[in-house]
């Protein structure tokens, strides 16, 4: 064994130059694999970072039917105070829930007593809101330019940066908020711009906030109701599972007519830029796609010139006796050979470059923010799997060519010039 | 006492319409510890018949015998086996594999094929690198030797398994005179050395003088 791998490796240095622009191709598909991984997979950790940790929350519990009916913000379809005690009693039993607070979403009509015009808010507590969501002062401006203690008092609004700057108001400024409740009774209430928010993309992106207990008697709630539970948990990683056990948990609660009460969604099925997140991983698939054709077929051609060239030698190996399996095994090590120098220099070079890439930071804007900075990794295990990819794919080449050989016939290969 | 035996020996190439008898019943038995050559024109069929004897193919017609076996119903993997185990060959090209010294390749068919241990190989690859004066020569690569040179190491790796028997097509037909005669009386040396049966052939008149049986072929005949 050790004998064919001597031979494998003393016949690729035997065509130094073609073994060397070889595997500085695999080296480099490997690499692209590795970098764009690394940067990419960070890019898209730190976009849903964003999104999660300043506005959406990790998952959301509604009444049933609520998502579907998001763009209306349906006021009928709330959860009323004992509800919202039987989803605390789930949520606290539930070891991998770190927080949860209650919201109402809301639209309203504002007005700065020359104009009006429509908003959509989101009715928060504070003190929980931070809990669930920890930057979601980050887009924020108050007066002053320190972010207050508590985000919000109740008798305070922060209204988007659009509809601040299209009816002049600045913080400070007093504003009238209007709007009809489930019933259809109309409501008015006065109110200080505590805050203006910057917009993000997304549907939830240009929302205004306002104290959850203002909501409830803006929309002359008797008993105080809420329509949505925001949601954060322990680990990230562990989305789907607890997902899963929390969704199975809420099942259990049905109506008289046996249909389920309450609904949970996670952040994928709430933002559009899930999508984003999945063309991401789309486009590393892609990469490594690639990344194996260029292995195929780099390997196939220089083992395929390798059986070619060494007609005569296969010819005399057959003819003294060594059997076809032998001769199939001297190059199938010469492709696993081949594949293996280029996966490691591929791997020295690419954690060095992610390491090189860690040390200059690269700066970038994402949405309204800027100086981002991306800071690629990549984990032991995707990069021992896409090493075992090339190693495989190295041998799966080279077995065209190593058959071929081992069947040669030896008087027809030894006659070969 | 007779190693091979062939028994009515026919071997007819057919490539599209034209059929070429290469050899056309051919009888004949060659003795354990000879030294054998076959001569005759170019086309006689002097590589034909080594072939066959070689186990590197097969007859279209009769019978070969080497020992107690009966080759010519052997298959493909059976054939190769046999050549590992019972035959040594030495090409006219030499053959040698480029990328392993003289050592290892008359090392080679030991760990290749017969899969011996380092300890057991070892001392039968010096020893019968001495027996061919190559000694001096084992970590040199083919490409810094001689063709002569080339030659012994090649004979020295046909012998390193202890054959029954070396084949040898044309051994000498690129070597000069000199180095043609001493290759020669090198395999002879070793046929006295080991008691190996030698077969091979020649067109050189010099080097047929060495032998001592000559079967002359004629458009697949014996003469
Ligand atoms: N593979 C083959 N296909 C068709 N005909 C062949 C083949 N091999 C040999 N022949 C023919 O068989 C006959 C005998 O050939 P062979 O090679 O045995 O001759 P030879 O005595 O070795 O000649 P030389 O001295 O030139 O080496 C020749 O007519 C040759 O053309
Ligand atoms: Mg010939």
């Amino acid at each position: 064994m050790i004998r064919i791998f001597k031979i494998a490796l003393r016949n690729l240095m035997r065509y130094k130059r073609r073994t060397l622009l070889t595997s500085m191709l695999i080296t480099l598909g490997l690499l692209m694999v590795i970098l764009f991984s690394g940067l990419a997979g960070s890019f898209k950790e730190m976009m849903i970072g964003q999104i999660t940790d300043s506005n959406l929350a990790h998952m959301q519990i509604h009444k049933k039917g609520y998502v579907s009916s998001i763009d209306t913000s349906p006021l009928n379809l709330i959860i009323n105070q004992k509800g919202y005690k039987t989803l605390e009693k789930v949520l606290k039993e539930n070891p991998d829930v770190e927080a949860y607070s209650p919201r109402i979403k809301l639209s309203a009509m504002l007005s700065n007593y020359t104009e009006t015009t429509n908003v959509r808010l989101n009715a928060i507590d504070p003190k929980t809101e931070i809990k669930v969501c920890p930057n979601v002062s980050e887009r924020m401006k108050f007066s002053g330019g320190q972010i207050p203690d508590i985000l919000l008092k109740p008798g305070e609004i922060i209204i988007p940066e659009k509809l601040a700057a299209g009816l002049k108001i600045k913080t400070g400024d007093s504003v009238v908020l209007v709007a009809n409740n489930k019933d259809g009774s109309v409501n008015g209430l006065n109110f200080t711009v505590a805050g203006i928010i910057e917009s993000i993309l997304g549907p939830q992106g240009k929302e205004g906030y306002m104290h959850i207990k203002d909501a409830q008697s803006l929309l002359r709630m008797g008993k105080p109701e809420i329509i949505e539970i925001a949601l954060r948990i322990k680990e990230f990683d562990k989305l789907d599972d607890v997902y899963a056990d929390l969704e199975s948990a809420l099942a259990k609660f049905k109506n008289e007519k046996g249909k389920a009460v309450f609904e949970i969604h996670t952040w994928e099925k709430l933002s559009p830029f899930v999508n984003i997140a999945n063309m991401i991983d789309l486009m590393t698939i892609s990469m490594k796609l690639i990344m194996i054709a260029i292995v195929l077929i780099s390997i196939l051609n220089v083992m395929m010139m390798s059986v070619y060239e060494r007609i005569r030698e296969i010819g005399t190996m057959s003819a003294i006796g060594t059997a076809p399996g032998k001769i199939m095994g001297l190059f199938l090590a010469e492709g696993l050979s081949l594949g293996f120098i280029s996966v490691l220099t591929g791997n020295i070079i690419g954690i060095f470059g992610i390491y090189i890439l860690n040390i200059y930071k690269i700066r970038y804007a994402f949405g309204r923010q800027e100086n981002i900075l991306l800071s690629p990794t990549i984990s032991f295990s995707e990069l021992a799997w896409v090493s075992a990819i090339v190693l495989v794919i190295s041998v799966f080449a080279t077995l065209q060519p190593a058959y071929k050989a081992s069947r040669m016939e030896p008087v027809d290969a030894l006659g070969h010039v | 006492m007779s190693l091979v035996q062939i028994d009515n020996v026919s071997r007819i190439y057919q490539t599209g319409e034209v059929q070429v008898k290469a050899l056309q019943d051919v009888t004949l038995s060659i003795d354990e510890a000879s030294f054998v050559t076959f001569v005759g024109p170019s086309g006689s069929g002097k590589t034909t018949m080594l072939n066959l004897i070689g186990c590197l193919d097969k007859p279209t017609k009769g019978k070969v015998f080497i020992g107690k076996e009966q080759v010519d119903t052997f298959d493909r993997r059976q054939r190769a086996a046999f050549r590992g185990s019972t035959l040594g060959f030495i090409f006219q090209a030499f053959n040698l594999f480029q990328v392993l010294t003289a050592y290892e390749n008359v090392e080679y068919p030991l760990v290749m094929i017969k899969n011996e241990s380092i300890s057991k190989r070892n001392g039968k690859v010096l020893k019968v690198l001495e027996s061919v004066g190559m000694l001096d020569q084992k970590d040199k690569f083919p490409d810094q030797l001689s063709g002569g040179q080339k030659q012994r190491v090649a004979v020295a790796r046909a012998l390193v398994t202890q054959p029954k028997l070396v084949l040898a097509d044309e051994p000498t037909a690129n070597l000069d005179k000199k180095s043609a005669v001493n290759v020669i009386r090198l395999m002879r040396a070793m046929r006295d050395e080991f008691k190996t049966t030698f077969i091979f052939s020649t067109h050189d008149p010099g080097v047929m003088e060495e032998a001592e049986v000559i079967h002359t072929l004629e458009d697949g005949k014996l003469v």
